[in-house]
């Protein structure tokens, strides 16, 4: 549907030949800003008439009480399906601290939330079919579980800034929220504009990064370089995610359009990863709650997890 | 008049919700104060880990995210 309304705009009303560069480039962003608005649309309705309000304050209240292993995984898995935006990430990581729950599992579930969401997955799923989402998902759990238990080995826990031992947490009930149709249907509406306000931006950048990558790199260049799965393009492509900084809603089109022309799927899937998960905002956040040598520990790990993940898929494909 | 709070550490959300409150106290023509809380130490004290949130005569009635408006609204009459 979506691939028929932009050959329909691009190839017959501006007459662009779907032979050449700017046909090409100009038929994958209209086609996929349609496909992702809608459906960023769509999910994000869906979910916020759905979800069962998971809120960090529940996470934690959760978390606290269970033995390290299973803690490690509920915060994973939780740090997955809830969503919090990033500037919650220090009384998101305080509270967790004087909850007492280890720092290796808060770092699971700060590395597993911003990769990992429900819009992400389902756009994944619409964009490049539920196989290599369940391969994403399942890396993206991988290099959150390995990650924080790495972390861990080096006793981080000296590099927390002192302030943050000191803070007591207050244990108010916090609201309850309007379960009516009416007010889900309020709440789900103002997901969608919440949302979609912060996350466009992404999203088009993203389009228009795949868009040009479409229709302006030859595939015979990418078959020469990025398409056996060399080791190199794998930490390559890590080391290039560091210092870009994108949702991880808008780096699917890159995928996309990385994989159409042959990107081995290890290097793709690490590309990604490394966008969505390294970003140089999100380690200053976090610089007002741990030092300087963690920051690092945690990019380093981080960066190491992520890329024995992407060699790992480019043995098994 | 009300004592608000709108915890949070500076983020666009916690701007635009504290922004929210004071126009929609304005055109209510309710008396309030307002004040933005960014220590990390009292947002926690209020049991508030996602921000923003909103403290109405030392009550939580919000977390997480920018609030509705007819919330705001309804919260401002109470």
């Amino acid at each position: 549907m979506f691939d028929a309304l932009a050959s329909l705009l691009v190839h017959d009303a501006l007459g662009l030949d779907p032979a050449t560069r700017t046909g090409a480039a100009l038929h994958f962003f209209v086609m996929d800003t349609a496909k992702i608005f809608f459906m960023l649309v769509a999910v994000i309705y869906a979910m916020g008439l759905f979800r069962a309000l998971l809120t960090p304050e529940k996470v934690r209240r959760y978390v606290r009480g269970l033995p390290a292993w299973q803690a490690r995984g509920a915060a994973i898995g939780l740090g997955a399906v809830t969503p919090f935006c990033s500037c919650s990430s220090v009384p998101l990581f305080i509270g967790f601290v004087e909850a007492g729950i280890p720092l290796g599992v808060t770092f699971g579930f700060l590395i597993a939330s911003p990769m990992i969401n429900e819009v992400a997955v389902v756009i994944l799923a619409g964009i490049l079919g539920w196989k290599l989402t369940l391969l994403y998902v399942a890396a993206g759990l991988a290099v959150a579980w390995c990650g924080g238990l790495a972390m861990e080995r080096f006793k981080p826990e000296r590099w927390v800034e002192d302030y943050v031992w000191k803070i007591r947490m207050g244990e108010t009930a916090l609201p309850e929220h309007d379960a009516s149709w009416a007010g889900r249907h309020r709440f789900a509406l103002n997901e969608v504009k919440e949302i979609v306000g912060r996350l466009w931006k992404w999203v088009f950048l993203g389009i228009g990064v795949g868009a040009l990558f479409h229709g302006y790199v030859p595939e015979a260049w990418v078959s020469d370089h990025l398409a056996g799965g060399d080791w190199y393009t794998v930490p390559l492509a890590v080391l290039v995610g560091i210092p870009l900084y994108s949702n991880a809603t808008g780096v699917i089109p890159v995928a996309e359009a990385m994989l159409g022309k042959g990107v081995a799927m290890g290097t793709t899937l690490a590309f990604m990863m490394s966008i969505a998960a390294l970003s140089l905002p999100e380690m200053l956040i976090l610089r007002k709650v741990i030092r300087w040598p963690a920051l690092a520990l945690f990019v380093t790990v981080l960066a190491v997890a992520i890329t024995l993940v992407g060699w790992g898929f480019n043995v098994i494909s | 008049m009300k004592d608000i709070k709108v915890l949070g550490s500076g983020c666009a959300n916690c701007e635009t919700t504290a922004k929210l409150v004071e126009t929609s106290a304005k055109a209510l023509g309710v008396e309030i104060s307002l004040e933005k809380v960014t220590d990390m130490a009292r947002i926690l004290g209020y049991g508030v880990m996602s921000t923003p949130g909103v403290v109405i005569d030392g009550k939580v009635v919000h977390a997480g995210g920018v609030p509705d408006k007819k919330a705001v609204e309804a919260w401002l009459l109470a």
